[in-house]
């Protein structure tokens, strides 16, 4: 199915949606759609019988810095049962970088939005545990984004060892001894 | 042992037999980071053998180990763990950077990785490489025994 073939499919069931074909160098069935339109669109393409796109293979991102919109999330999709490929995009402007979650229609989405959060900064709303993925917890700034440095001056963070005196360890043997009596 | 000694009876100073013991049988503790530990792993079996130098026994616990082998990258998120077992560390305690990536960062020279694992934990020995071949790094640890039995007590 090529892609203004699916955008006609698409567009018949979901009148009030902006879809919009794109062009491919690899032939991939690709098209890009609105941010509000998402949730709607992603059901669509799971729930319709002539479609049933019900497997999430990939998300990610792609940064254009500098130029706006600036990030393109990009889905692909895979139809196991009428052996369809396809690949969605979404544009995303810097200063509003959010879109609905699709964690509800894939589960398999709940991760590599994480993913994406951590790396991108795009914030997916009603995530069901928006928390970074790879790098650690405290981490500042996203570091795939275009405008991030590739190497950061700073000293690795290490946690403390824990200290106690001679008396508090005997004491905490003692206790760890009568516990087990 | 003079040579028309009747009782066999062999005299040395304290210090200098501590220092034999200790190089003797380093253990060193797991470390494996990354391709380096597969290196690390063909050290210590039956080719190159490391039981030759007294080293073989590889612990999976920090807290009965001498040694540690930094076979790979260290990630920013690792670093931490890395200094939490080299603390959980009995002393007296050493530690072998193995590899280009464990001694200065190697060809990862960005933000996720310690650029050196010395601003972790104080090293001893360093051993280029990428990977080290497993008789480099019995060369190491070989200079870590040289080192060792230099080491006074007092």
């Amino acid at each position: 199915m090529d892609s203004t073939a699916l955008v006609a499919l698409l567009q018949e069931g979901l009148p009030g949606v902006h879809l919009e074909s794109a062009p491919s160098g690899d032939l991939q069935t690709t098209i890009f759609v609105v941010r509000d339109d998402v949730p709607a669109v992603m059901r669509a393409l799971r729930n319709r019988p002539e479609l049933r796109f019900s497997f999430l293979a990939e998300l990610t991102a792609a940064d254009f810095w500098p130029r706006e919109p600036r990030f393109e999330l990009i889905y692909i999709l895979v139809s196991l049962e009428h052996r369809l490929r396809m690949r969605l995009k979404v544009r995303l402007a810097e200063n509003d970088a959010h879109v609905a979650t699709v964690t509800g229609v894939w589960p398999a989405a709940n991760w590599l939005e994480r993913e994406v959060w951590d790396l991108f900064g795009i914030v997916f709303d009603d995530h069901p545990d928006p928390r970074r993925l790879l790098m650690p917890e405290d981490w500042e700034g996203f570091p795939l984004r275009k405008d991030y440095p590739v190497q950061i001056q700073m000293k690795p963070r290490v946690s403390e060892p824990i200290q106690m005196t001679a008396e508090e360890f005997r004491a905490n043997v003692e206790q760890d001894r009568l516990a087990r009596k | 042992m003079s040579p028309d000694a009747d009782i066999p009876v062999l005299t040395t100073s304290v210090e200098k037999m501590v220092q034999w013991a200790r190089r003797s049988s380093i253990w060193p503790v797991t470390f494996g980071l990354a391709c380096c530990a597969i290196e690390m792993m063909a050290m210590s079996c039956g080719r190159y053998d490391i039981a030759r130098f007294g080293a073989e026994v590889f612990r999976g616990s920090p807290r009965q180990s001498d040694l540690m082998i930094v076979a790979g990258r260290l990630s920013r998120k690792m670093a931490p763990a890395l200094r939490r077992i080299y603390d959980q560390m009995p002393e007296p305690k050493w530690v072998i950077s193995m590899g280009a990536c464990a001694s200065i960062g190697g060809v990862f020279d960005n933000y996720a990785l310690v650029q050196g694992v010395d601003q972790v934990v104080p090293v001893d020995v360093y051993v280029p490489g990428c990977p080290p071949r497993p008789e480099s790094l019995i060369y190491g640890i070989v200079q870590l025994q040289r080192k060792i039995t230099l080491q006074k007590l007092a």
